[in-house]
């Protein structure tokens, strides 16, 4: 700040100010775009697709279970489900969980086998708002299958 | 916006606090904290192997057996060994057997919790379980004190306190003839004692709206029975003395140390609201 | 990094039986994005990467970033296809690993 103001002594009051509140602006600017470093819809999209190596995308099958109103975000359970056989000719190979709205829209990804037996896997995600989790699984053949759930997140109150 | 609507519901609780005034004996009416609780956070608690405070029992569990201290006696030495429970039900922490080769006193530690906090007679003070065993530590044992929120002590208290799971909390510190009536009446006080820039008492919140929201959160009653529980919030469980520390700083209050008389007496006397509710440590709490 | 995990599996199961497990770690799962109370980044420490195998061969693994809870669980199915055991692996990003290891009776 003090490099900006070249003759601290004759400044005046006025421009003390501006100098000040452009100081401000620009730390609370950065400090925003910091924040803005964030997943969207469509980075989550595209991270899915890189998973999925970017295979056609069916809808369906795909179950993502969670509270509708999740009572803390950094502990919410899901499960996600793929409604499919585990035989060895027909199975589901991988989960991709993705998140449209942290800070990273990766979330975990499931790497299942015929001898996993059923394609449910439950654990305990983090969400830092409210936002769609989207999950997509791959299958044996190479087809793709996407589901989708919103989780609101409550965030305050008074819970010291 | 948050001192705002906390402002706002300040005054409107005033109004509520004069005519609850005269009543303090909530226990007919309790409820532990677990109804509170979202059907998913309830379930986290129901089944122990998705309760995380079990890895905590899990360091009580390989605590109780380790010899400590320059007498090399470790809690079990005197109570007895932690039982290993089945696989299957993922129950370490059923009721420690009795290892009588050892040279065991035989002291079981099923329903010692429920009588928590007890008064000891030394300090003329409340005795809290984590000084009781703290005491078992430096006078028994000759070792070391844990620290108040260390993962040692907080993982063998609930391990202690799992041992009375199920069983009611028993207080009689409200009668005059109790050693710790002094301090009910103190904790009553606490209790009831507008702090703080919000200026508010404890009651304001759990004796007077239990159930309702303020902002996003539920209140409760301010129930002790699952502590130490585990929080969504902190991720770890925590001590009720923690949790005050807590409650205290969201009121911009000056909140007092672990294992401070201020937060003892405050035990003593919201065991006693939470006499007659069923121990549920570890428990899992938003 | 962590403390003793637990592990549930049954020990009993008939062949071809489908058969629930869980597991819980202790872990912080620090993403890298929280500041400490002087202002600098407190560096990311999570479990990347858990597997579970069947008598060696793996049948179950995750891929773990951020976004995961603290003290991971997961809670998956496998099928009993013959007596043997069952092995339990966490790796961190310091690529530290625990592991467990529970046996397995099927009939």
């Amino acid at each position: 700040m003090a490099k900006t103001i070249k003759k601290p002594l004759s400044v005046d009051r006025r421009s003390l100010l501006k100098a000040t509140g452009v100081g401000v602006l620009a730390v609370a600017g950065s400090g925003l775009l910091s924040r803005t470093a964030q997943a969207t819809p469509e980075t989550a999209a595209k991270k899915l697709s890189e998973l999925t190596g970017g295979a056609a995308v069916k809808q369906g099958k795909v179950n993502v279970k969670l509270p509708e109103i999740a009572e803390n975000g950094r502990t919410v359970p899901m499960t996600v489900s793929v409604d499919s056989p585990m035989s060895s000719g027909n199975y589901v190979k991988t989960i991709h969980v993705v998140a449209e709205g942290n800070p990273n829209p990766d979330v975990v990804s499931f790497n299942l086998s015929p001898g996993t037996g059923k394609a449910e896997v439950a654990t305990r995600i983090r969400l830092g708002k409210t936002q769609n989790v989207v999950a997509r699984a791959v299958m044996s053949d190479g087809s793709v299958y996407e589901g989708k759930r919103q989780v609101k997140v409550t965030i305050g109150g008074c819970g010291g | 916006m948050k001192l705002k609507t906390l402002t706002s519901m300040v005054v409107a609780l005033s109004a509520g606090a004069l005519l609850a005034a005269c009543q303090v004996d909530k226990a007919p009416d309790s409820v532990s904290g677990y109804t509170f609780a979202t059907k998913d956070t309830q379930a986290m608690q129901d089944d122990n192997f998705s309760n995380p405070a079990m890895l905590w029992v899990g360091i009580g569990e390989e605590e109780w057996i380790k010899k400590d201290g320059s007498a090399g006696k470790s809690c079990a030495s005197c109570h007895g060994g932690a039982k290993p429970g089945s696989d299957e039900e993922g129950m370490y922490a059923i009721d420690p057997v009795l290892d009588t080769s050892g040279g065991a006193t035989k002291i079981s530690m099923k329903g010692v919790a429920t009588k928590y906090p007890i008064f000891d007679k030394a300090s003329k003070k409340p005795m809290v379980l984590e000084e009781r065993i703290n005491l078992c530590r430096t006078k028994n044992m000759k070792a070391k004190a844990w620290k108040w929120e260390s993962d040692q002590m907080m993982g063998t208290t609930m391990l202690v306190k799992m041992q009375s799971r199920g069983m009611p909390i028993m207080s009689t510190a409200d009668q005059a003839s109790s050693p710790l009536n002094g301090a009910w009446k103190a904790g009553m006080k606490f209790f009831n004692e507008r702090r703080g820039q919000m200026d508010m008492a404890c009651k304001n919140c759990h004796d007077d709206y239990p159930g309702t929201r303020i902002r996003a959160n539920m209140l409760t009653q301010a129930q002790v029975n699952g502590f130490p529980t585990f929080r969504l919030k902190w991720q770890k469980p925590g001590t009720i003395h923690r949790r005050y520390a807590g409650c205290n700083k969201m009121v911009r209050a000056k909140h007092f140390k672990r294992g401070s008389n201020e937060y003892k007496n405050l035990e003593v006397y919201m065991t006693w609201r939470s006499r007659g509710l069923k121990v549920e440590t570890p428990a899992v709490r938003n | 990094m962590a403390k003793k995990p637990r592990v549930k599996v049954p020990s009993k199961a008939s062949k071809g039986q489908v058969f629930q497990i869980k597991t819980l770690i202790t872990h912080k799962m620090e993403t890298g994005t929280r500041k400490n109370k002087k202002g600098k980044l407190i560096p990311r420490m999570i479990i990347n990467k858990f597997s579970c195998k069947y008598n060696g061969k793996e049948v179950f693994s995750a891929n773990l970033h951020p976004a995961v809870a603290a003290n991971p669980y997961f809670a998956f199915y496998t099928k009993a296809s013959e007596s043997g055991t069952i092995d339990f692996a966490w790796t961190d990003d310091a690529g530290k690993t625990v592991t467990a290891s529970k046996k397995i009776t099927v009939s």
